[in-house]
C-alpha cells in the first residue's frame, strides 16, 4: 500500500539567531521524541530545519506549542546500496521521467548495510514517483520502518 | 532685518489677530452650517447655531474632525460649494485604498499661493533665485504648492519634480540652481548622487533649501547643509489644510511661523482631547479660517508639537510651532508617502501563511529611508523550501506596493518574536536618526 510508503517530515522555520536550534532539540527531548535524521537549509536571514523523528505528529504539536512555526511535508525514504554510483542510479531513473527532486538528505544510520536517503518531490508527483521506484525495484521504506530506525 | 512677504498679517498685533480670527471663524462656521450636512448635523446634535460662537474658546465645544471623517466623505461630501466653484483637487499622499481629498476655489488657490510665498521669503528665497523643486507634481499637493509660491515671488522656477537623481544633478549644474525645495531625504539622495558623480558642491551655485513633507532631525539638517553647502529651512503643511504653507522657519530658526490669520491652531492632549497650556507638547488641531471649498473645523492632525506666541527676533508676531518629529498614531512617512499600519494589516490578512503580528521598521540605508515589514509566520507553515519562503516574502511585498504605493522589504520571523505591549501594539520601530 502506497500510503504507508509516505514519510512525514517535520519542518521548522528558524530565524538565524543563536540558541534556537538548541531549543528545538531540547523541546523534542523533553517530550521523548528522538531525531532520526535532519538537514538545514538556510539563507542569511532564516533557515528551515527538516527533521525525521519517531513521532512526527507529536513533534509538530509540541513545537507549535513552544512557539515555533512548523510544517509537515511528505517525503520518500529509499534504501540505496552504499557503493559508488548507488545514488546516481536512482536519480537517473527519476530524471528520465522528468521528476524533480526538490531536496534530499541521508540518515545517520544504515539499514541492512545500505544507506537510507530521504527524497522530497512535489506533492502532485509523490504517488507516481513511488510507483516508478517500486517498478524499478528500488527498496522504499515504510513510514513505520523509518520512524523506528 | 530679513524680508517679510506680508508684514500686514505676519507682524499683526496679537489682539488684532484674535479679533480677525474670531470674525473669520464665525464666517467659516456659518458656511459649514449652511453648506456641509456633516457639520450641520454636528451643530444640531449639540443644539447649537452659528450665532452661539461668540469667542474663540466656544470652538472647543465642537467635536474633532478626524482623518476617518474625511475618508468617509470621499470624494465630495465635505465640499462646501457647488463644483462649478471648485478649480482644483489634490489627494492626500498615501494609500490608494482610502485617500482624502482637498478642493480649492480660485480664492483658496490665491491664499495658498500667498502662504507658500511667505514661507519662501522667510526661508531667504528671493526673485533672484533659481529654484529647483523636486517635490512631486500631481495629486500630491507639494509640487504645485511650492511652484505657485515661488512664481508669486518672481523666482525662476525649475519644476524638476521627481526626475532621476543624475538629471537633478545635471540641472543643478547647467541652470546654476541657487535654491532646492523638496523632501529632506531626497535632498540627501541628490547629495549622494552628486558626490558619486564627482561633482564638488563648491562648483555649484546652491545657497539655500526649503525641506518638508516628512519629519527630519537636526542631525539630518546638518548633513544636508554640510554636503550641499546650503542653509536648510523646515517648512510644514498637511494636505487636509491645503498642503504646504501652514508654517515655515525664518532665519532665526526657533520654530515654524504659523499662518494664524488663515488657521486657528490648538494644541490638545492626544489622550483626552483637552486643550493644553501654551508651550506644552500635544497634538496640533487645525481649523481653517479662510477656506471656501473645503473648510474643516478642529481637524486632528496627528502631529505632535508645541506653540510659542512670544514675538520672534525676525519681527513676526504670529506664533511659532516646534518642528514636528513625532505623531500620535503609528503613521510612517516614507519617501513622502503616508503609510498606516492598518493598511499593511489588511494586506497581510489576505495571506494565510502569516499571522496578524507584524512590525514596520524604518531604517536609514545610506541616505535613503527604507521600510521593512517584519511579520510572524503562522504556527503552521506550508512551504518548506527556501524558494517557497522567499517567494512568499516577495508576493507580500508586491501586494503592499500595489495597494499602498510604497516599496517595502518583507522579512518573515518566527512566531511570538515581535514585541507585544498592553493596549496599543507597538507597530512601528523607527531607527532613523533622531535628535
Amino acid at each position: 500500500m502506497a500510503a504507508t510508503r509516505i514519510v512525514q517530515q517535520v519542518s521548522i522555520f528558524l530565524e538565524n539567531k543563536s540558541g534556537r536550534l538548541a531549543e528545538v532539540c531540547t523541546t523534542l527531548g523533553a517530550h521523548d521524541i528522538n531525531i532520526r535524521a535532519l538537514c538545514i537549509a538556510d539563507t542569511s536571514d532564516f533557515g528551515i530545519l527538516r527533521l525525521i523523528v519517531n513521532d512526527p505528529a507529536k513533534a509538530a504539536s509540541v513545537l507549535q506549542q513552544a512557539g515555533f512555526s512548523v510544517g509537515q511535508t511528505s517525503v520518500i525514504a529509499l534504501q540505496i546500496p552504499d557503493r559508488p554510483g548507488g545514488l546516481g542510479g536512482v536519480l537517473e531513473k527519476l530524471e528520465a521521467v522528468g521528476i524533480n527532486v526538490e531536496y534530499m538528505y541521508a540518515f545517520f544510520v544504515r539499514r541492512e548495510g545500505d544507506a537510507v536517503v530521504l527524497f522530497r518531490v512535489a506533492d502532485d508527483v509523490l504517488e507516481s514517483t513511488i510507483r516508478l521506484l517500486q517498478e524499478a525495484n528500488v527498496p522504499i521504506l515504510s513510514a513505520e520502518d523509518v520512524y523506528a530506525l | 532685518m530679513a524680508a517679510i512677504y506680508n508684514p500686514r498679517y505676519e507682524t499683526i498685533a496679537r489682539e488684532e489677530l484674535q479679533q480677525l480670527q474670531l470674525e473669520r471663524l464665525q464666517a467659516t462656521i456659518n458656511r459649514c452650517y449652511k453648506n456641509v450636512p456633516f457639520y450641520r448635523r454636528r451643530l444640531e446634535a449639540l443644539g447649537m447655531e452659528p450665532e452661539d460662537f461668540q469667542s474663540l474658546d466656544d470652538l472647543r465645544q465642537l467635536p474633532f474632525t478626524t482623518k476617518q471623517d474625511l475618508r468617509d466623505s470621499y470624494p465630495y461630501d465635505l465640499v462646501a460649494l457647488p463644483l462649478r466653484e471648485v478649480v482644483r483637487f489634490h489627494l492626500s499622499s498615501g494609500t490608494t485604498g482610502s485617500p482624502t481629498v482637498i478642493a480649492y476655489t480660485a480664492n483658496d488657490l490665491a491664499h495658498w499661493t500667498e502662504l507658500v510665498a511667505r514661507n519662501l521669503v522667510a526661508g531667504e528665497i528671493t526673485r533672484e533665485d533659481v529654484v529647483q523643486i523636486f517635490f512631486g507634481y500631481g495629486l500630491f499637493s507639494g509640487g504645485f504648492g511650492l511652484h505657485q509660491g515661488a512664481e508669486a515671488i518672481g523666482a525662476s522656477v525649475l519644476p524638476v519634480s521627481e526626475a532621476e537623481l543624475p538629471q537633478q544633478v545635471k540641472i543643478m549644474q547647467d541652470f546654476r540652481s541657487t535654491a532646492l525645495i523638496g523632501m529632506p531625504s531626497y535632498a540627501l539622495a541628490i547629495a549622494e548622487a552628486m558626490e558619486a558623480a564627482g561633482v564638488d558642491a563648491n562648483s555649484l551655485s546652491l545657497r539655500v533649501g526649503l525641506f518638508g513633507a516628512e519629519p527630519w532631525s537636526e542631525e539630518r539638517r546638518q548633513a544636508i547643509e554640510e554636503r550641499l553647502h546650503i542653509r536648510a529651512y523646515d517648512i510644514y503643511g498637511l494636505s487636509e489644510m491645503g498642503g504646504p504653507g501652514v508654517s515655515g522657519e525664518c532665519p532665526e530658526r526657533c520654530g515654524l511661523h504659523l499662518a494664524e490669520d488663515h488657521y486657528l491652531v490648538e494644541v490638545v492632549d492626544p489622550a483626552t482631547g483637552e486643550p493644553l497650556p501654551e508651550g506644552e507638547e500635544g497634538e496640533l488641531v487645525f481649523t481653517t479660517l479662510t477656506k471656501e471649498a473645503l473648510p474643516l473645523l478642529r481637524y486632528r492632525s496627528g502631529d505632535l508639537s508645541a506653540l510659542d506666541s512670544a514675538p520672534c527676533a525676525c519681527g513676526r508676531t504670529v506664533a511659532r510651532m516646534r518642528r514636528v518629529c513625532c505623531r500620535t498614531d503609528d503613521m510612517v512617512i516614507i519617501h513622502g508617502i503616508n503609510v498606516f499600519p492598518a493598511d499593511v494589516a489588511t494586506v497581510l490578512a489576505s495571506f494565510p501563511e502569516v499571522s496578524e503580528h507584524f512590525q514596520l521598521v524604518v531604517e536609514q540605508v545610506g541616505v535613503l529611508d527604507e521600510l521593512e515589514v517584519r511579520v510572524e509566520l503562522a504556527p503552521q507553515f506550508f512551504s518548506d523550501t527556501i524558494r517557497g519562503l522567499e517567494g512568499l516574502e516577495q508576493e507580500i511585498a508586491d501586494k503592499i506596493r500595489a495597494n499602498l504605493g510604497v516599496g517595502v522589504a518583507v522579512k518573515l520571523v518566527e512566531p511570538k518574536t515581535i514585541e507585544r505591549s498592553i493596549g496599543k501594539a507597538k507597530r512601528v520601530l523607527d531607527l532613523r536618526d533622531k535628535e
